[in-house]
């Protein structure tokens, strides 16, 4: 029997891995999937609580949230891309003509 | 109230998304340049126009009315946004910032010639997303409006592609924003299984019960969603620490969308908080009293803290910066403290003072940023050294920036003072030793905020240019709106009374 302790444990986890991905991972497309990582797991633990209260207003913010995600990689691979065409590299710590 | 009614309250929304969509077609057939130039800045300030006269026309009660029972505030579409006075003073801020915008827009060399059209009609979804954004009334809808700004914030500030600097603050925006949203999601899903809904009136009657929130482990979720939904709004509004990535886009970004993107997200997501805070914590009517469990969720002082080390942040990190959009970067942090310490504030007061600043804001920040980009498109950068010798070589120009500086540092005779009277005026109304220990904060950055300031200013008056900088051309169309609002950053300063009645209206909230 799967219950709701299992949902959230597994989005606990995604959303670990998703942080970790972020902060430790320099590929700019690597910080874009952790950044999908997050928003997936997310949507897991909306749709565990959804399916426990017995409510569907959860499972329709999870449908818009995989909608948008899907926008944001458009848009995001576009600026990486752009990025890669003029330097040659997606690294983000070799990108830094932008300093304080 | 129903799907069909509500149509007639998103007038404005539905105009900048025909228009929207009437740009992107016009931008998609092969005409003559000569056409393109002036057609796409006219159409889009013809819509944002068509938008802004119907709002006032509504507020005012003309023939967009609607219903009379819906003065001080409705739902719409079955509570996903709300319309009261608070929505529709914020929804005319950011109709009037894009417009500014788009004036300045004009003849800047940072636009690539070929894609005005995509440029005009991305601006207005931007614009449509803020709309939204200050009326939602639904986690859901505070979503997709969220991430409808963010989207085409990142593509404008990626927009020239030619620069290095742009693709990389684009790039780095998109990452930021990404992470901020997943933060932000996450925490909305933990606030959803713990009060089991996503309207802010539904929240709202779950937090009512104080046993809404069982012992230590549930208080502890509570905080920690508020705290994860806080990172996506406090993202949106540059507030420390999740303003690493302003800085980087401001200076990055075309200097015409920085001058939007410095005003319109700030001026949402401070409705937003408002809006997210006040109409679920507290009981309807009162301004003041929480309610229920909600007072075991410690959100003033999260709110609070944030104010204190955002302004100290953003003003001690600008102390040291040599590149004016950079300074003006920090700057913009360190305003979304002291607008947050309305936030903190809270009241009736606390409300009128957020909405009065953010408009002084809007007109003195848009005024800056619109000098900064005709000093660039003069001279081909925007480094301090190029505002040397600016009071010769172009008076009026250094003029204006001057007033612009004065009242960013929130001296009078300008509006900057009056926004900062109110905002002080606020906390001191409601007393308490930790509100008063904020105003001290806010009053000691004012300060140290000056020396920043006067450094444009020495560097325009005092010093002499090393090398022949050009003059700045003055007959065009950026030039004339800057001049407009330092005229309005004057004249508000003087006579803030009309300005000061509709941020007394602005602050009624639907509940």
């Amino acid at each position: 029997m799967i219950t709701l302790q299992h949902y959230l444990v597994l989005s606990a986890i995604v959303f670990s891995l998703g942080v970790a991905g972020v902060l430790l991972r320099r590929n700019a497309l690597v910080i874009l999937m952790s950044v999908e990582l997050m928003l997936n797991a997310a949507n897991l633990a909306l749709l565990g609580f959804a399916r426990q209260l017995g409510d569907t207003t959860g499972q329709s913010l999870a449908l818009f949230v995989m909608t948008v995600a899907a926008a944001e990689a458009a848009v995001g691979l576009a600026l990486v891309l752009a990025l890669f065409r003029g330097r040659g590299t997606v690294n983000v710590d070799e990108v830094r003509s932008l300093r304080g | 109230m129903s799907n069909l009614v509500s149509f007639g309250y998103i007038v404005p929304e539905l105009l900048l998304g025909a228009m929207a969509v009437i740009l992107f077609l016009l931008s998609a057939m092969r005409r003559r340049n000569l056409l393109r130039k002036t057609i796409f800045p006219g159409l889009a300030i013809l819509g944002l126009m068509a938008a802004l006269s119907v709002l006032v026309n509504r507020t005012s009660g003309g023939i967009f009315g609607g219903d009379p029972g819906c003065i001080s505030g409705c739902s719409l579409f079955f509570g996903l946004l709300a319309t009261d006075p608070l929505a529709d003073f914020f929804r005319i801020l950011v109709i009037s910032a894009t417009t500014i915008c788009v004036l300045i827009s004009i003849g800047s060399p940072a636009l690539p010639k070929g894609r005005t059209g995509e440029y005009h009609g991305l601006l207005l979804v931007m614009c449509l997303g803020m709309c939204l954004l200050s009326a939602a009334n639904h986690l859901l809808m505070v979503y997709v409006a969220m991430e409808t700004v963010s989207l085409c914030s990142y593509l404008l500030t990626g927009w020239d592609a030619r620069k290095c600097r742009s693709r990389e603050a684009g790039m780095k925006y998109v990452l930021f924003g990404g992470v901020a949203s997943g933060v932000m999601l996450f925490g909305m899903s933990l606030f959803y299984g713990l009060f089991g809904d996503l309207s802010f009136q539904g929240l709202h009657l779950a937090l009512q019960g104080s046993g809404a929130l069982s012992g230590a482990m549930g208080q502890w979720a509570a905080t920690l969603s508020v705290v994860f939904m806080f990172a996506g709004f406090g993202y949106k509004i540059a507030a420390t620490p999740f303003h690493m990535w302003c800085p980087d886009v401001y200076e990055g970004a075309p200097t015409p969308f920085t001058a939007l993107l410095s005003v319109g997200p700030k001026a949402v997501g401070m409705a937003l908080i408002l809006r997210f805070f006040y109409s679920i914590f507290l009981f309807p009517g009162s301004m003041e009293t929480v309610i229920g469990a909600s007072g075991q969720i410690p959100w003033l002082l999260l709110i609070g803290i944030v104010s204190a080390v955002t302004m100290t942040l953003g003003n001690l990190a600008a102390l040291v910066q040599n590149n004016v959009k950079r300074l003006l970067a920090y700057s913009s942090i360190a305003h979304a403290g002291y607008i947050l310490m309305g936030v903190t504030a809270g009241g009736q007061e606390g409300f009128e003072a957020v909405s009065l600043y953010m408009a002084v804001y809007l007109i003195m920040n848009m005024g800056a940023f619109a000098v900064v980009s005709l000093v660039e498109k003069a001279s081909g950068s925007e480094e301090l050294q190029v505002f040397r010798g600016l009071g010769k070589r172009a008076p009026l120009v250094a003029l204006v920036m001057t007033i612009f500086l004065i009242s960013l540092a929130g001296l009078p005779p300008t509006a900057g003072f009056i926004g900062k009277l109110y905002l002080f005026a606020a906390l001191l109304e409601r007393g308490g030793f930790w509100f008063l220990m904020l105003a001290l904060v806010g009053v000691t950055n004012s300060v140290v905020s000056l020396y920043f300031y006067a450094r444009v200013l020495k560097s325009m008056y005092m010093e002499k240019a090393d090398t022949d900088l050009p003059t700045i051309p003055i007959r065009n169309p950026a030039a004339v709106t800057a001049t407009a609002l330092s005229f309005a950053t004057l004249f508000l300063g003087l006579f803030w009374q009309p300005l000061a009645t509709a941020a007394r209206w602005s602050a009624t909230l639907f509940h």
